[in-house]
């Protein structure tokens, strides 16, 4: 039947999210308990049964815990620069109309460092599906206080608590115009994967929040356990209500996380808003860029 | 599971069988996959990988349903299930029914 | 191979600076441009976002400069020509993605239109103060290629050669226009596509399954997969190995960034260029780049006049710096003059290269307008003594 400590190479090979990963990469850098690798795994499995076209889709990430996603999925990747992933992305979608590019990335490299970004490429609804683990810390350079951090808890450079108001993220994507946002745990991944699986289907600016837990610095630092104490919280604390107001689903310290689908609407893209805009004003002499690139000569 | 009407294949449903894969070594000892097998199929094992975390191990031979929650929720690809051959055609129906069943006992609130 | 016609305007035209950097970069084929406002660079755009919808490009016009940056470098990734354009506020922002570009090789341009710094400065008026941002803005070890254009003509003209540059060595080319050049209206001839040289984007022949993003089998630029292709690459501004997966190693920093910089230095004499008059049997050297190599004609004129020996280089490549020349020189020279818009600035290599063998004279001016000739004159006659 199953074997114990006996490395199988059979089961290696067999893992069903094998072909989506670069094995030679495998194990990865996450700590115990961490939550991020439960997401890629849920994004793998979507990307699997939506039969999405891999070698047409792009993954972009910035810098942190997350930001290691792009170097694990066997996709074209570009681990870019802090904050960055989603100008990146922008370019690249422009660049290549005819690519599914996602953008993988932390709470404090999108809505940090690249906050601006996040809300432009959100307000012009570029066709880009953004997936934000939110582990409420910057985890990689060791628990320092993130713009998702909730009031009261503590971080690194927060000893004593957190005295910040944290962005509610589904909020802030929703009101800057994101057609699509969804929030789920990592203990969701029925749900979340469901969630992938429909945002990979829309089109433009689509955001999917995943609360993950960080067990080497949130947990620690808040005294909660690990990860796994983490996921315990998520399934007693986590309430489904996909119709709730964003203004409504903010994250307290330990407290109720509302999750759900709270908006799927359609709006033009960028692009189409761009091409049907440039028909109307320039009729026959508008060239719009074709969908697999712009002036290449092989 | 409750069902609101008798489906009418009830009798005829089988419960998936499936065999649990652990990829010991990968292992960095979560725990989640025990936690949440909805058959308690694992447990942590005593024994060591070679990094030193423990391992789930099959405690329950013969009770994997195939639902493949273990391989979801591993967050270090460490484990999966397969169905068992004998079954393997006939009951994709049904292993997603099993996993919709899991969904509502408990791993999603 | 030749231009494509479709963003080639030939004919005589008369423009400005920008403008005419615009008309380049569509003529090498540029097809993305994303760009943030800021003057004096500003007309770049401008010129550029009316043309593109005609000819097949895409401009966007990002929030800051950081993402115009991050924008080109990824739309290069698609095999797309890109370019951005800034001053120097924005340049400094865009350092870190100009890092990213050099990490990652990915060809793009970006253009620097110069005005008086620092911070906000003298946003209008000219300055050439970025000289050494530009070689050495983004943090860490690398080498890149830097251009300075003397008039529209030139703006034109070089930034074919930054996009050709670009792509042969994949890197980001700086563009060092600066604010005299970018708004002084010139005649300019743009030739027919058929006499205009450009180096296509390469795409690897390598089939996916053999293919590592920065395998390069004793050479020294690897071969370029774009995104969509089907070869599934990784890159990442981390040091890297041949996978293109990050390696934290001191071997593997030296076998990355080594490389990074060998692909410009062991090359330096295919890209080195400048403009030299009457060098040879000089006493006295002017070295100058952009605006101000036209100020210094009437300087030279003026010493030659008092029968001064004058000989000049004018930096048409500035980084890498022609190092070499100026070496030969510095033997037979009395001493070289260098008026830059800045308070010292490319002076420092000349010293450099002099190295005590001839005198170097820096000739400075702070910004927001040019030298007057007489200022340089002075300098030439006391270089001369």
């Amino acid at each position: 039947m199953s074997t114990t400590v006996d490395p199988n190479q059979v089961a290696v090979d067999e893992h069903p999210v094998s072909p989506f990963l670069r094995m030679d990469r495998i194990p990865h850098i996450w700590c115990p308990t961490c939550g991020i690798g439960t997401v890629v795994k849920c994004f793998a499995t979507a990307l699997d049964e939506t039969g999405v076209d891999l070698d047409k889709t792009s993954i972009v990430s910035g810098i942190g815990c997350t930001g290691r996603v792009a170097g694990y999925m066997k996709l074209d990747a570009f681990h870019t620069t802090h904050g960055r992933a989603i100008p990146f992305a922008t370019g690249l979608k422009l660049g290549r109309p005819e690519l599914l590019v996602t953008v993988f990335s932390g709470d404090g490299d999108l809505v940090g460092i690249g906050g601006n970004h996040f809300i432009h490429a959100a307000r012009r609804n570029m066709d880009l599906m953004i997936i934000l683990v939110n582990n409420f810390i910057y985890g990689m350079t060791g628990g320092q206080n993130a713009p998702t951090t909730p009031l009261k808890a503590r971080s690194s450079t927060m000893p004593f608590g957190n005295f910040e108001r944290p962005f509610n993220l589904p909020h802030l994507a929703a009101s800057c115009g994101a057609t699509y946002v969804a929030r789920w745990t990592c203990l969701h991944i029925r749900r979340l994967t469901k969630s992938f699986k429909e945002a990979i289907r829309r089109k433009g600016f689509r955001f999917i929040e995943v609360i993950a837990p960080c067990s080497t610095l949130y947990a620690r630092l808040n005294k909660l356990g690990t990860g796994f104490n983490l996921m315990q919280f998520y399934h007693d604390n986590a309430e489904i209500r996909p119709d709730a107001d964003t203004r409504d689903v903010d994250i307290e310290f330990q407290d109720n996380i509302i999750c759900g689908k709270f908006v799927d609407e359609e709006r033009p893209t960028f692009t189409e808003m761009m091409n049907e805009h440039y028909q109307q004003k320039l009729g026959d002499k508008y060239v719009p860029l074709p969908p697999e690139g712009g002036l290449l000569h092989e | 599971m409750k069902y609101w009407r008798k489906p009418l294949d009830f009798d005829q449903v089988k419960i998936p069988r499936g065999e649990v894969r652990i990829i010991a070594d990968r292992c960095k000892g979560c725990g989640f996959c025990v936690e949440y097998c909805p058959k308690d199929v694992l447990v942590l094992s005593e024994e060591f990988n070679r990094k030193g975390y423990h391992p789930p191990k099959v405690v329950k031979h013969g009770e994997c349903v195939n639902c493949n929650l273990c391989a979801m929720i591993c967050p270090d690809f460490a484990i999966y299930s397969v169905p068992l051959e004998e079954e393997a055609s006939s009951d994709q129906q049904s292993a997603v029914s099993s996993q919709q069943s899991v969904e509502e006992q408990g791993t999603d609130r | 191979m030749k231009a494509d016609p479709t963003g080639v305007l030939t004919g005589a035209h008369y423009l400005d600076g920008d403008f005419a950097c615009g008309e380049g970069a569509m003529a090498a084929g540029c097809r993305f441009t994303a760009g943030y406002p800021i003057t004096p660079s500003t007309e770049v755009v401008e010129r550029i976002s009316r043309r593109f919808p005609m000819i097949g490009g895409t401009f966007i016009q990002m929030e800051d400069e950081l993402a115009s940056m991050a924008a080109i470098v990824g739309a290069s990734w698609t095999g797309i020509k890109a370019l951005t354009v800034t001053s120097g506020p924005g340049f400094s922002l865009m350092m870190e993605n100009i890092g990213l570009a050099v990490m990652m090789e990915t060809p793009c341009v970006v253009v620097n239109v110069q005005r008086g710094g620092p911070s906000t400065g003298l946003p209008t008026m000219v300055g050439q103060a970025d000289m050494m941002q530009a070689r050495w803005g983004s943090h860490g070890d690398y080498e890149l290629i830097a251009l300075s254009p003397q008039s529209p003509q030139e703006a034109f003209d070089l930034t074919i050669a930054a996009f050709n540059l670009a792509e042969e060595y994949r890197v980001p080319v700086m563009f060092m226009m600066d604010e005299c050049v970018g708004h002084m209206t010139e005649k300019v001839v743009i030739p027919p596509a058929d006499e205009i040289e450009i180096v296509p984007r390469r795409l690897t022949a390598i089939p996916p399954k053999e293919y590592l993003p920065y395998r390069v089998e004793g050479k020294l630029i690897p071969e370029f997969a774009r995104a969509g292709d089907g070869y599934r690459f990784h890159t990442t501004g981390l040091t890297h190995d041949e996978r293109g997966y990050p390696v934290m190693s001191a071997e593997c920093q030296e076998v990355c960034v080594r490389r990074l910089v060998e692909k410009i230095k062991r090359n330096t004499d295919r890209i080195v260029r400048f403009d030299e008059e009457n060098a040879d049997g000089a006493d006295v050297v002017v070295v100058t780049y952009g605006i101000t190599a036209r100020v210094a004609r009437m300087a030279i004129d003026l010493a030659r006049k008092m029968n001064i020996k004058v000989g000049s280089i004018r930096l048409i490549v500035v980084w890498p710096f022609p190092e070499k020349r100026i070496r030969e020189l510095a033997g037979k020279v009395k001493a070289f003059v260098v008026p830059e818009i800045n308070y010292g600035q490319m002076v420092l290599e000349v010293e450099r290269c002099a190295a005590g063998q001839a005198a170097t004279i820096h000739v400075p001016h702070g910004g927001g307008g040019v030298h007057d000739p007489n200022a340089i004159c002075e300098a030439i006659l006391e270089a001369a003594k």
